[in-house]
């Protein structure tokens, strides 16, 4: 019987085919390219629905806040996977355009489904996360902004925000390296990120322990170029004096 | 109806204000000149903070008016960036932007509010920290700075929009005692500029030195009002005396 150690065995632990063989190699970077401009995408977009959602949570029409505050609450409340599909298979049966062939195509591709949905599942929490750091940016500061002239919006954009940034920046690098683990999902309606490329080349070449391994470590690089960024931002927006 | 600088640049004519059913104000009238100096005093609780931040419309009012050299402050049509350009406003706890150094304080709001051109602000917020002794501190971030520093970089930054009227509301309550002085030096130029001062203070000193007049205020009225001389040496109202015995 295999030990568990054999997981250890150099041939196992370091066998990479995917690098030698030039066609998975291939499949292989194309994935980890899809992976990372999905992630991209996804973070940018969280961000503005997570700014925008923040802003509009704080306004002074209550039918906006309600619906800021149910929009939250619905993908706070259900699985990302169940939203995805809800996303491509609900909506997007009906969301279909006559193609020049004459046959009805989706408007909107798997990618751009995988996009949109878990953007706005990300940036649902950015909401809530940026909320918070609001609330933290103290009545007095935005009253003397209030004092100088500044309209609300300014308040918001020079005063408000670069603070609430700040002291939301621990959550939001937690939901970010979140969302980027999230993005393996897109697996589900089809889109090549790297776990879909990687369940071909091991259901291909029967390598699934193999590919376990390139997967996980691919995915600690992924993250760890992340948590790299997201580190230098907060260094770039440390004050001096200020805080911790 | 135009103002003309003989009329009240300051004008409060029996103002009522509550927060809830808490009566903070129960009819308070006061006339303000320009280049006067003016200071309020009285037990904390009795309104007087509420009422200068019902000049500069940072708290609205229940009945009365107030008017900024013949503008209505409470009229809802009023232009708000217009009055916040007549009426600078220093707090207790300064509250400087601490993301910004103290040059950008001083420039941000003539920048982004009004509009104006970044070279000559830069050269005015210079000035200005320059006057309020702050030469050298332009690159400090708030958080580098001390209490009185950083109540001097609020002044200056709110002379920067070039006021017509200052109010300070409590603006040496939150500094040690070293530093307050070099806070009521800058106040004292600033008067002695011509600049039309309300100041809500503690500093009874400062208070008799400075003011054109005083005005005592218990449980949301004026109950006397004089120039310092008169004020704290005949005061006649016996919550007057009470007050200033228990704190002079």
């Amino acid at each position: 019987m295999d030990s568990v150690l054999d997981w250890l065995r150099p041939d196992w632990f370091f066998d990479l085919s995917v690098v030698q063989d030039d066609y998975n190699r291939g499949r292989y970077l194309a994935g980890l390219w899809m992976t990372a401009k999905l992630s991209t995408l996804c973070i940018l977009l969280s961000l503005v629905v997570g700014v925008v959602g923040a802003a509009a949570q704080g306004a002074r029409s209550r039918t906006l806040r309600v619906l800021v505050g149910f929009f939250v609450a619905f993908f706070r409340n259900t699985p990302p996977l169940v939203q995805l599909y809800f996303f491509y298979f609900a909506i997007g049966t009906i969301l279909r355009v006559t193609g020049e062939n004459g046959l009805p195509q989706p408007l909107v591709s798997n990618f751009g489904w995988a996009l949109i949905s878990l953007s706005l599942f990300a940036g649902a929490m950015n909401v809530e996360i940026f909320r918070s750091g609001i609330e933290a940016v103290p009545k007095a500061t935005i009253e003397a902004a209030e004092a100088l002239g500044y309209t609300r919006l300014q308040t918001y954009r020079y005063i408000v925000l670069p603070l609430a940034v700040r002291i939301s920046m621990s959550a939001l690098g937690t939901n970010l390296v979140n969302l980027v683990k999230t993005t393996t999902l897109a697996y589900a309606i089809a889109v090549p990120e790297l776990l879909y490329v990687a369940a071909q080349i091991w259901s291909e070449d029967l390598n699934v322990r193999e590919m376990m391994n390139v997967l996980l470590f691919s995915y600690v690089g992924i993250v760890a170029v992340l948590v790299w960024v997201l580190h230098r931002w907060e260094k770039a927006l440390r004050i001096p004096g200020y805080g911790g | 109806m135009s103002w003309t600088p003989d009329q009240p640049i300051v004008s409060i004519k029996d103002v009522h204000k509550s927060f809830g059913p808490v009566e903070v104000l129960r009819g308070i009238s006061m006339d303000v000149m320009k280049g006067e100096v003016v200071c309020i005093i009285g037990p904390s609780g009795s309104g007087k903070s509420t009422l200068i931040r019902c000049i500069n419309a940072l708290n609205d009012i229940q009945s009365g008016s107030i008017t900024v050299e013949g503008q209505e402050v409470h009229d809802p049509k009023l232009d708000k960036l217009a009055l916040r350009k007549k009426v600078g406003m220093v707090f207790q706890q300064y509250n400087l932007f601490p993301h910004k150094t103290a040059l950008q304080n001083v420039m941000m709001a003539p920048i982004k509010v009004l509009k104006q051109n970044r070279a000559d602000v830069e050269v005015r917020a210079r000035a200005l920290l320059k006057k309020v002794r702050l030469e050298g501190k332009e690159d400090s971030y708030p958080g580098e700075l001390s209490g009185g520093q950083q109540q001097r970089v609020a002044i200056a930054r709110s002379l920067a929009m070039n006021p017509d009227v200052m109010l300070f509301d409590e603006v040496t309550a939150a500094l040690d005692p070293e530093t307050v002085k070099e806070v009521l030096v800058t106040i004292k130029d600033l008067a002695a500029d011509g600049m039309t001062c309300i100041l809500v203070t503690h500093e009874m000193g400062f208070a008799r030195e400075i003011a054109d007049r005083v005005y005592f205020t218990d449980k949301g009225v004026i109950v006397e009002y004089g120039p310092p001389a008169t004020f704290f040496e005949q005061a006649k109202d016996p919550r007057t005396r009470q007050f200033l015995s228990q704190i002079l």
